[in-house]
């Protein structure tokens, strides 16, 4: 039995994303930028694409610019509004303690090159509050960065409220969209979003294809120098066959938005319910206002990345904040910005689970982990020292 | 595959594992915070080791070394389970990760401190 309960690291493309790559890769071989028929061919099913992923979002179709992926959009949303602002004086950026190591190694790097980062507090229950955001903003405030739903918790952000802030403020305002796209419904004008990340790998598309949006009359500066795709903000000829998949994908995904979210959340909430019958647990991030595939718990004395190899033993693909799994020597950041201490962080699990699992799917994940928590514990002299009272449980 | 069958097959099938409950040395080395405690006991009769357990909180290389540390030391004279390297536990296992090394070194420092308490308890000077 193979379970993949991993969709917040990366989702299987559906038959229907993979036929029209497969078509793309047979007979729309042209480049977009010749004036032949088969680069027109091309550029016809660009720009269908692009007004396809601009309808998803709210957006019109030249304010989406293609990528590589969420990292790049992320990268570029952000170095480009730090330095455009500092044309004209603004050094000051604002972002979330736990916001994806593609925002949050952008902006170190520019706190080295000059400019103050202020990053918020999320709180116990994982969600930013957007007068924390109001107050930080100053007159230097070049840019305001938080993610619409963490990768790690699900926790989805106060983004609209956000945005409000940032516009009354006159500030830029980018969302890191990246978990929150395809599985929650984006309205970049309703929501006051100038700047947006997607990445098609998370809601069925291939990997190494994503999406920036930025507001029309928000400067965007290049991140790679070259030829003028993409109006001259992203250089490079564009991959067809992936921005196809990316945009199959992403209305497949919205088509189901409802259904979808109903019916995961529905796994989610009994995958909870389960998993909180073993003592010393914990639910990372609210309960409530978290994405619809989300599960994440830490168990006290239990170490994540054992965890996950016992896990992986019994056929399920799952993930960890621990440390041993990260390469680090230090647990998750996010579980850390929520105030756990590193010994509890270190035992966490994530499970996300699609619209392909099942509750029988469900059933058998909980008996499983209910088992491995236990076995781990028995053998783990943290949990000896924990049931001894030597050391004081935390949760 | 992050890491070989050898230790895989540590992990999944530990052997000496478990709490011993007339240990004649206890070691503990590591601590929660890094996500990493190893416990081991052991057992001495006449200057030999006939007898090691461990328990260990910590990633599936860690509760590999600590198995495979104690394969290497069951049956061995005290003196000799002293001479036990990181290096050696980490070979056995047919290699670590490089970011794992530190587990082999937890599995030599657990046999330390568990050779440590047995001398203490007997009141006897660590000879290195």
């Amino acid at each position: 039995m193979q379970i993949y309960a991993d969709n917040a690291a990366t989702t299987r493309m559906p038959g229907a994303v993979i036929d029209v790559m497969k078509e793309c890769m047979e007979n729309i071989y042209g480049n977009p930028s010749s004036l032949h028929s088969p680069g027109q061919r091309a550029a016809e099913v660009l720009a269908q694409a692009r007004e396809s992923v601009a309808l998803m979002i709210g957006a019109e179709p030249k304010e989406i610019f293609f990528t590589s992926g969420g990292s790049e959009s992320d990268n570029q949303a952000i170095r480009s509004a730090a330095l455009a602002g500092k044309r004209k004086g603004k050094t000051h950026l604002i972002s979330t303690a736990f916001e994806h190591h593609a925002v949050l190694h952008t902006l170190r790097k520019l706190e080295g090159e000059g400019f103050e980062v202020t990053l918020l507090p999320v709180y116990e229950n994982g969600i930013v509050r957007a007068e924390d955001v109001r107050n930080a903003l100053r007159e230097d405030t070049a840019l305001v960065s938080v993610m619409t739903a963490n990768n790690e918790i699900g926790t989805i952000q106060p983004v609209k409220e956000i945005g409000a802030a940032c516009r009354e403020a006159g500030v830029v305002f980018h969302t890191d969209a990246v978990q929150a796209a395809g599985h929650i419904g984006l309205d970049v004008k309703e929501m006051n979003i100038d700047m947006l990340s997607l990445s098609a790998h998370k809601f069925g598309g291939p990997k190494g294809t994503g999406a920036l949006y930025v507001r029309k009359g928000v400067p965007l500066l290049p991140l790679i120098e070259g030829g003028a795709q993409e109006r001259g903000r992203r250089a490079g000829t564009e991959n067809i066959p992936g921005i196809a998949g990316m945009a199959k994908a992403f209305s497949l995904s919205m088509e189901r938005l409802e259904e979808n979210r109903a019916y995961v959340s529905g796994l989610r909430d009994a995958l909870i319910e389960k998993l909180s019958e073993i003592p010393h647990a914990r639910v990372n991030g609210d309960r409530e206002r978290r994405l619809p595939g989300n599960v994440n718990f830490c168990f006290e004395g239990v170490e994540g990345e054992s965890l996950l190899l016992l896990l992986d033993a019994d056929g399920i693909a799952a993930s960890s904040g621990s440390a041993c799994t990260s390469g680090s020597l230090d647990p998750s950041h996010v579980l850390l910005a929520l105030g756990l201490p590193h010994e509890v962080a270190h035992g966490s699990l994530r499970l996300t689970l699609s619209a392909e699992n099942t509750m029988e799917e469900v059933e058998y994940m909980a008996a499983k982990i209910k088992h491995a928590v236990r076995y781990l514990r028995e053998i783990s002299p943290v949990w000896e020292e924990l049931e001894k009272g030597e050391r004081k449980h935390v949760i | 595959m992050l890491y070989s069958e050898k230790v895989m097959d540590h992990f999944q099938h530990p052997r000496n594992l478990g709490k011993m409950e007339d240990a004649d040395g206890i070691g503990e080395v590591g601590n929660a915070k890094c996500g990493d405690i190893m416990k081991m006991y052991i057992k001495v009769e006449n200057d030999i080791i006939t007898d090691v357990s461990f328990n260990t909180f910590g990633c599936g290389s860690a509760i590999a070394s600590s198995s495979m540390a104690t394969e290497m030391i069951k049956g061995k004279p005290v003196e000799e389970a002293l001479e036990l390297t990181n290096k050696a536990v980490a070979e056995a296992l047919d290699g670590l990760p490089a970011h794992k090394m530190h587990c082999s070194v937890l599995a030599e420092e657990a046999v330390r401190a568990a050779v440590q308490d047995y001398y203490d308890k007997k009141g006897m000077a660590n000879e290195p």
